[in-house]
């Protein structure tokens, strides 16, 4: 493999593993946050143990987005020199804003709320988890538009002496109608996955420990699986606007989604399909009628551009070469995208059904308890690997080919050592985590600690949440 | 002011917090593991930097994303450049910040002497490698015609860049140490102090050795009177360490380390990246920089913010200004 195969297996393996944590993070905060806020109004005990408890696991979680996170941010510059060089003076930005606006309140406030227990005045110390929750928000909406502007460039020129995309409308950048589209979707994805965790969890408990704790973890359940059916609601809604918009600035996408290889009016949304890919020969395929049309267009009989028409369109643009993404890639992760989160709600609304009123989840369900939280997660990286994929062979679409941003000093031996090392590293790593986190679950809500005792002649008592 | 100049001082300012700051909590990582006695000593000194740790990395980040925004061609080249050295630097951080955060969250010797070696190596690791990094963007390094790196790893391992690396190191122990004295109790406390003494002589004579050269490389007028403030500050940081004036102490040992970045800087400007090979590839500000619109949208911006980030920040330092206790045992 040379330099430049080898620097996107590694931007793929590095991005895919920090977007294990990501989703996480977003939503168990703002789950936490939900929880000590009932807590803080309702002075119930229960909130408070919950809050400890998911709190705990959110800590262990964000530890590993934030370490994941920066690998991200050098690796621009490592391994993809030419793209920094081309794209800096717009892309900077919003990873600058990311930097200034959400990293520190974020790493800030945690330290806060970690230590600041039996420091602050209990609503200054609530105040300090949702500071949290703001950043994590921020930091979606920011990187999420650096990478919006990458799926549709807006609010730049093309500088030809210095041969670079120049920032002329921050603003533009920032409103980009695929940002728009795309943060609520990723934030509801993300809820789905923390709604799911809690929910997963809540579950296992339920059933191994039936005795233990068995109303907090009911109500846990509850709040978990309604987190996953309303955000699947939003995930659904803004999914579908984003599919519109997707068509409009990046029609080969939406083509390529659904292996379209002729202009079709209108077109029929592809279930299922076992054949060549290439288009040539169909074996046997599930096709619902009009779909497609409104899913890309919002009218029934709508025109779908296919990939051969595009593909001849593109040519004519941009000089001779394929324009064309990996087909079999972008067709199949957009189906199990949106097949496996709809399945993920309907899991969470079933179980909300069988344990209604107060019945005891079946033992059998234990099965389900480990495979909840990965359902919506799953979803998440097929989303990414076809949104990521499918604007390829572009890295700014319709500017910057892929293949003109990677290092030009750099060797594949460098990048081989870097992506071996950090393959082994991040191996090693899921391994202590899933341990930890195993760990911090089977030893339930007792395992946590209890606020400590703030007493007024003792105030230099050592720390105990978190060191 | 140009705003090419008002971003170079902004990324010089960036990493300057990011050294005084992360400089004393790599030194707690490096040292607590051999300064602690046992387990509540060790979590004492580890609980010093607890809170904060987290958020003086985030001046690296924001020292990384300014540069990519303001100077593009100086990020690129950089990480480009010094990729490997960077790889080391990026897996001591991650698994520094793990260990960091997953420690205490097992009650369990074995687990806990894991994890302090990981803080001790990733504290340990990046330290040396920023002075080795930085030692080399003063000295210089092999660029072409078009601002990429022509060395190899081998290149950035010269005497200067060395030593550059180990006095970072001894600087940061230093720093740590006297910021444990002044945030502990007892016999750690005193234990702290002593030690500061002795690896602040060591730390000394390595910056003076260091900063001299680099003034001999690069210096000019301004940048040799802030290296001769620094070195100054830093020995009035070692007498008031031995004087047992904590505060004074690491108010010298914060102002040394942070007037010895700038005095690199201000040897550097109004080069970025210097070459090696032929002056008329050394990258300058000017060509480093971005488009004035970008420049001055961010300048907006962060004048806007950057003033709550630090006051927020320092809220943190004032929240947790009393010493840790080292619990009974």
């Amino acid at each position: 493999m040379d330099t430049l195969d080898l620097a996107r297996w590694q931007f793929a393996i590095t991005t895919v593993y920090h977007f294990f944590f990501v989703p996480v993070t977003i939503s168990l905060v703002a789950i936490t946050a939900g929880l000590q806020t009932a807590w803080y109004r309702t002075g119930k005990e229960k909130y408070l143990r919950l809050t400890k408890f998911y709190g705990k696991l959110f800590l262990i979680n964000i530890a590993m987005g934030v370490v994941t996170g920066l690998v991200q941010e050098f690796q621009f510059g490592m391994n993809w020199s030419d793209y920094s060089r081309f794209v800096g003076d717009v892309f900077g930005a919003p990873l600058a804003l990311e930097g200034l606006l959400a990293f520190f309140l974020e790493s800030t406030f945690i330290g806060l709320w970690i230590f600041g227990w039996e420091r602050l005045p209990r609503l200054v110390h609530l105040g300090c988890i949702w500071m949290v929750v703001l950043g994590t928000q921020l930091s979606a909406y920011f990187i999420l538009a650096a990478n919006s502007w990458m799926q549709n460039p807006v609010g730049f020129r093309y500088n030809a002496a210095r041969g670079r995309a120049e920032l002329t409308d921050l603003w533009a950048v920032l409103t980009n109608k695929v940002v728009l589209v795309t943060f609520p979707h990723t934030i509801f994805a993300a809820f789905m996955v923390g709604g799911a965790f809690v929910a997963g969890v809540a579950l296992w408990h339920l059933i191994r420990r039936p005795l233990v704790d068995k109303d907090v973890f009911r109500s846990a359940l509850k709040i978990g699986a309604s987190v996953v059916l309303v955000a699947s609601v939003g995930v659904a809604i803004s999914g579908d606007l984003q599919g519109k918009v997707m068509t409009e600035v990046q029609p080969m996408k939406m083509a390529a989604a659904e292996a379209l290889y002729e202009t079709e009016k209108p077109a029929s949304f592809s279930v299922f399909t076992v054949g060549t890919l290439d288009g040539s020969k169909e074996i046997f395929s599930i096709k619902l009628p009009y779909l497609l049309s409104f899913l890309a267009t919002g009218h029934f009989d709508g025109e779908v551009k296919g990939i051969n028409s595009l593909q001849d369109a593109y040519e004519q643009l941009y000089g001779p070469g394929s324009y064309k993404p990996n087909i079999p890639l972008t067709y199949w992760t957009f189906r199990l995208m949106i097949g496996v989160g709809m399945l993920s709600a309907a899991v969470a609304l079933w179980l909300l059904w069988t344990t209604r009123r107060g019945r005891a989840p079946a033992p059998w369900l234990i099965w389900l308890a480990a495979p909840l939280p990965l359902l919506p997660l799953i979803a998440n990286t097929f989303g990414w690997i076809f949104t990521e994929t499918g604007r390829q062979p572009w890295l700014v679409f319709g500017l910057l080919p892929t293949a003109s941003g990677v290092s030009p000093s750099t060797t594949s031996g460098e990048v081989i050592t870097s992506l071996v090392g950090f393959t082994l590293l991040y191996g090693a790593l899921a391994v202590v985590e899933t341990k930890l986190m195993l760990r911090t679950i089977r030893g339930g809500l007792a395992g946590t600690d209890d606020p400590p005792e703030v007493s007024p002649d003792q105030p230099d008592k050592p720390l105990s949440f978190a060191y | 002011m140009e705003l090419t100049t008002v971003w170079f001082i902004a990324i010089a300012m960036l990493w300057t917090g990011y050294f005084v700051l992360e400089g004393f909590d790599f030194g707690v990582g490096m040292l607590f593991g051999f300064l602690g006695r046992n387990e509540p000593e060790r979590k004492a000194a580890i609980t010093t930097i607890g809170p904060v740790w987290d958020g003086n990395e985030v001046w690296l980040i924001m020292a990384g994303a300014a540069t990519f925004a303001a100077f593009p061609e100086w990020y690129a080249t950089l990480f480009s450049g010094f990729y490997l050295p960077l790889f080391l630097i990026l897996v001591g951080l991650i698994v520094r910040g793990v260990a960091l955060e997953y420690r205490g969250k097992r009650d369990d010797p074995g687990w806990r002497g894991r994890m302090d070696l990981m803080i001790t190596i990733g504290s340990l690791l990046p330290a040396l490698l920023w002075g080795v990094a930085f030692g080399n963007i003063v000295r210089g390094v092999p660029l072409d015609a078009d601002h990429e790196y022509v060395g190899s790893f081998g290149t950035l391992l010269n005497p200067f860049a060395l030593l550059g690396g180990l006095t970072f190191v001894a600087v940061f122990v230093t720093h740590g140490a006297i910021f444990l004295a002044l945030r502990t109790t007892d016999d750690l406390r005193v234990r702290a102090n002593r030690l500061a003494t002795r690896t602040g002589v060591v730390a000394a004579v390595l910056t003076i050795a260091f900063l001299a050269w680099a003034q001999a490389l690069r210096g000019d007028t301004i940048s040799i009177v802030v290296t001769i403030a620094a070195v100054v500050a830093f020995a009035g940081g070692l007498v008031a360490n031995l004087l047992r004036r904590e505060g004074w102490a690491f108010i010298g040992t914060t102002v040394a380390i942070g007037l010895a970045v700038v005095s690199l800087f201000i040897a550097l400007f109004p080069d970025v990246m210097p070459s090696t090979l032929d002056p008329g590839s050394t990258l300058t500000v000017v060509e480093a920089a971005s488009s004035s619109y970008t420049l001055k949208a961010m300048t907006i911006i962060t004048a806007i913010f950057f003033p709550l980030v630090l006051l927020y920040q320092g809220w943190t330092y004032w929240v947790f200004r009393k010493r840790v206790m080292v619990a009974a045992s």
